[in-house]
């Protein structure tokens, strides 16, 4: 009897979970527009400011690279686009690396703010990255940052 | 018999005594071969808890994927904020006098902020010949100390445990968790219950595409047991440490390999490996760009109380923006 019960309690928790990642996905993944492009004033871009020296005058190891851009590209999908946004145009969730304080931050400074992250404003750390792969990741920021059309 | 033999020899008996060897086997055919009606239940919840991560896979979009191999010893990589990740996990371990088992658990993590990931576990197990059961629930929360990367990183973690005295699953082990302990019949053992509090200092520290990690545990049965003590340690690296520029599953940085070691170390008045057990298992990682991945660790026992052989495999998926997707569903503004 006993049994029963909690194989039905076991059901009836999967299902509740199932359900609720199931319900109109379309509409629960659906981005607003308006909210996701207007809040770009709320972030700051002090954090670039904080690394140390040393971090920010380290050159980019990879710089001439050909396939680090495209690497990054796909990490940048895979990690980065789901709060920066697919073209890097920032949203709710994170900062555009669109900004000119991007475009002139040094390479060895974003690597700083991948490796350590900004963890209290929401930013996780990123050092679980091999070092090689944040270089990638740095190169196609760089690159979508001085990309003319912006 | 009960102390630690040196490792060197624990892992070339492991690797060299036919008897592992058997033992690996016959758990691998009882495993494909469905004997009995009772473990086909706990391939009903297998399946139930696959099919449900798949449902749910097709509903989301893709999302970051890198996660450890590990399945006992944490590192200080935290759920990434508004994410939720679904994981299903299976451990198939031999019994010297009783029945062998498959234990089995349901994992969701969720990432609070990027300082706290807080989960949920909804445990069960099959014993061969005996029952399939429903043996508890666990809350577990973790905190990272440090707002930056430094060369040791530490996470505080505490966890609630509601358990059965049937309770099989061996997330972690602590005290003097012996083999023999679960010789109870499940009719027996699952009406004994256990409220338990178990805190953990995780250090952690990546280099060079290295993750090396080491997990103290302390555990406080609150029906007024002493202290309890376990360890784990793991070492894993990703195979390699480029991404390639092209899309793709079966790319080396997609593959995490490593090892883990775990165990007890007494409790507050036998502090010390005397009577404990202690496992070594390799361990390994397929990161699907997906979103999926799948962990795969053979265990063996390096001690006469631990046991023989454990076979460990989990499944997991990332459902990104869950924290949204929760907001859309109560009508939240976002």
């Amino acid at each position: 009897m006993r049994a029963n019960t909690t194989r039905h309690v076991l059901l009836v928790g999967l299902s509740l979970a199932v359900s609720l990642l199931a319900v109109k996905p379309e509409a629960v993944f659906a981005q607003d527009p308006v909210a996701d492009t207007a809040p770009q004033q709320k972030w700051n871009y002090e954090v670039l400011k904080k690394a140390p020296e040393k971090a920010r005058l380290k050159p980019n190891p990879l710089a001439n690279d050909p396939d680090a851009v495209r690497a990054g590209g796909k990490l940048y999908e895979r990690h980065c686009a789901e709060c920066h946004g697919m073209k890097a145009e920032g949203n709710k969730h994170a900062p555009s690396l669109l900004r000119v304080e991007v475009r002139q931050a040094t390479p060895g400074t974003l690597f700083w703010v991948l490796t350590n992250g900004v963890v209290w404003h929401g930013m996780p750390v990123w050092s679980k990255l091999p070092e090689p792969e944040r270089w990638q990741l740095v190169s196609f920021i760089k690159s979508v940052s001085n990309s003319p059309i912006q | 018999m009960a102390g630690l033999r040196p490792l060197s020899a624990a892992i070339l008996q492991v690797f060299s005594n036919s008897r592992s060897a058997i033992v690996s086997r016959n758990i691998l055919l009882k495993f494909f071969r469905f004997q009995g009606k009772r473990p086909i239940r706990a391939f009903q919840f297998a399946w139930m808890a696959a099919a449900a991560i798949l449902f749910c896979s097709l509903l989301s979009r893709p999302c970051s994927a890198q996660e450890s191999p590990y399945i006992v010893t944490y590192d200080h990589y935290l759920e990434e904020p508004g994410n939720l990740e679904v994981e299903y996990f299976s451990t198939f371990g031999t019994q010297r006098a009783g029945n062998d088992f498959h234990s089995f658990w349901m994992e969701f993590e969720y990432g609070a902020t990027s300082w706290w990931t807080t989960e949920m576990y909804l445990d069960g197990q099959s014993t061969f010949g005996e029952s399939t059961i429903f043996t508890g629930v666990r809350w577990e929360n973790r905190f990272r100390l440090l707002p930056r990367e430094h060369f040791i990183n530490p996470v505080f973690y505490v966890e609630y445990e509601h358990k059965s005295e049937a309770d099989k699953i061996l997330k972690e082990v602590e005290g003097v968790d012996v083999e023999s302990d679960f010789l109870t019949p499940n009719a027996e053992a699952r009406h004994g219950s256990i409220n338990e509090i178990e805190m953990k200092l995780i250090l952690s520290s990546t280099f060079k595409g290295w993750n090396i990690s080491e997990n103290t545990l302390a555990a406080k049965n609150l029906s007024n047991n002493p202290w309890e003590f376990g360890y784990a340690l793991g070492v894993s690296r990703p195979l390699a440490v480029k991404a390639s520029p092209d899309r793709c599953n079966f790319c080396r940085e997609n593959f995490t390999a490593g090892v883990e070691m775990y165990g007890g170390l007494g409790d507050r008045y036998n502090f010390g490996l005397r009577n404990t057990s202690q496992y070594i298992a390799p361990v390994a990682a397929w990161n699907l760009p997906s979103g999926w991945t799948l962990r795969l660790s053979p265990g063996f026992g390096l001690n006469d109380n631990s046991h023989r052989f454990l076979l460990r495999w989990g499944l997991s998926r990332e459902f990104p923006g869950f924290a949204n997707m929760l907001g859309h569903l109560f009508g939240g503004r976002q």
